[in-house]
C-alpha cells in the first residue's frame, strides 16, 4: 500500500513541473536586440522581431513606459513535431522608460520584414536651438 | 497545438538539460558542438519540426530583402546564407545608445534527414521569418496497408 502511493506521487510530480514550466513559458518573454540612435530631431528605435506580424504587435505607452510586445506566429502545418528549437518562447517583449523632453504623443511605428522601426520626436521645445549671444 | 514547436523536445529533463546547456556553454566544458553550429546571436536561430510529409525549417532572420537570401541543398545539407546591412537612419550626425542587432554576413547548414526528399523544396520569407518546407520521400511516408 505504502509502495502504491510512492508509485502514484512520483507519477504525478513530474506531470505538476511540466505544467508549471508550461505557465511560466506562457507569461516568458525574449527580449529583442535593438538599435537605438538620437539625433537632432528625435530617437529612433529597431527592434528584431521576426515573426512577428503586424496584427500582433503591441506598441503600447503606460505613463513614460514604452512597451513593445509581439508574438511569433509560425503558421506550422498539421501534425508537426518539434525536432529542434532555438526559439523556445513564442513571445518578445522590451520596455522603455522615456524621458520628459521626447514627446510619445508624436511616436511612429512601422514593422516590415520583422523589424520593428520606432521614430519618438522630441517635443518642439526640446530641439537645439541656438541662443543669440546679445552684445552689450 | 502550434505552439508545441517552441518547447524543447527533451520531456521530463528539460529543465535540468537546459540548465546543464546553458552552464556547459558558459563552462566551455569540451562537449561536442555540432560541426557546423555557429556561435550565438552569429546567424539566425532555427526552430526544425517534422510533419508525416515534410520538414519544416524555420530560420528567425529579420530585415533581410527576400531575393538576397541564399538558400541551397547540397549533398543533404540545407545551407541558408544572406546578409544584412548596417542602419544607418538619416545623414544627420547621430549618437547611438545601443547596438544590440546582428549585421554582415551569414550562414547556417543543416544536415537534412536521409528520407529527405531534396527535389520538393519550397522556401517563403514573411514577417522575417524564413520557413523552408523539405518534403520527405514518398516512401518514408506513413502509409495504409490494405487488409485482404
Amino acid at each position: 500500500m505504502n509502495d502504491k502511493y510512492e508509485i502514484a506521487r512520483t507519477a504525478e510530480a513530474p506531470q505538476t513541473v511540466r505544467d508549471s514550466t508550461r505557465d511560466e513559458r506562457a507569461a516568458r518573454a525574449a527580449t529583442p536586440p535593438v538599435d537605438i540612435f538620437e539625433d537632432a530631431a528625435g530617437i529612433t528605435l529597431l527592434a528584431d522581431m521576426p515573426g512577428v506580424a503586424r496584427d500582433r504587435l503591441d506598441v503600447r505607452l503606460d505613463g513614460d513606459t514604452l512597451t513593445i510586445e509581439g508574438t511569433v506566429d509560425l503558421s506550422a502545418p498539421e501534425g508537426m513535431r518539434a525536432l529542434w528549437a532555438e526559439v523556445d518562447v513564442p513571445r518578445l517583449r522590451r520596455s522603455f522608460t522615456l524621458s520628459r523632453e521626447l514627446d510619445p504623443g508624436r511616436i511612429e511605428a512601422n514593422l516590415k520584414d520583422g523589424v520593428l522601426s520606432l521614430r519618438i520626436p522630441k517635443q518642439p521645445q526640446a530641439q537645439p536651438r541656438r541662443i543669440a549671444v546679445q552684445a552689450g | 497545438m502550434i505552439d508545441a514547436l517552441f518547447y524543447r523536445p527533451q520531456g521530463l529533463f528539460d529543465q535540468l538539460a537546459s540548465l546543464q546547456r546553458t552552464l556547459s556553454r558558459s563552462l566551455a566544458d569540451g562537449l561536442p558542438d555540432a560541426i557546423r553550429s555557429t556561435a550565438a546571436g552569429s546567424a539566425p536561430p532555427v526552430n526544425i519540426g517534422r510533419t508525416p510529409a515534410s520538414i519544416e525549417v524555420y530560420a528567425f532572420a529579420p530585415g533581410l530583402d527576400a531575393a538576397s537570401i541564399d538558400v541551397t541543398i547540397e549533398r543533404g545539407v540545407l545551407r541558408i546564407a544572406g546578409e544584412r546591412k548596417p542602419v544607418q537612419p538619416g545623414n544627420e550626425p547621430v549618437q547611438t545608445y545601443a547596438s544590440e542587432r546582428s549585421h554582415g554576413r551569414f550562414v547556417r547548414a543543416l544536415s537534412l534527414p536521409d528520407d529527405a526528399d531534396t527535389s520538393k523544396v519550397e522556401a517563403h520569407y514573411r514577417d522575417g521569418l524564413l520557413r523552408v518546407s523539405v518534403a520527405l520521400q514518398a516512401s518514408a511516408q506513413p502509409q495504409r496497408i490494405a487488409v485482404q
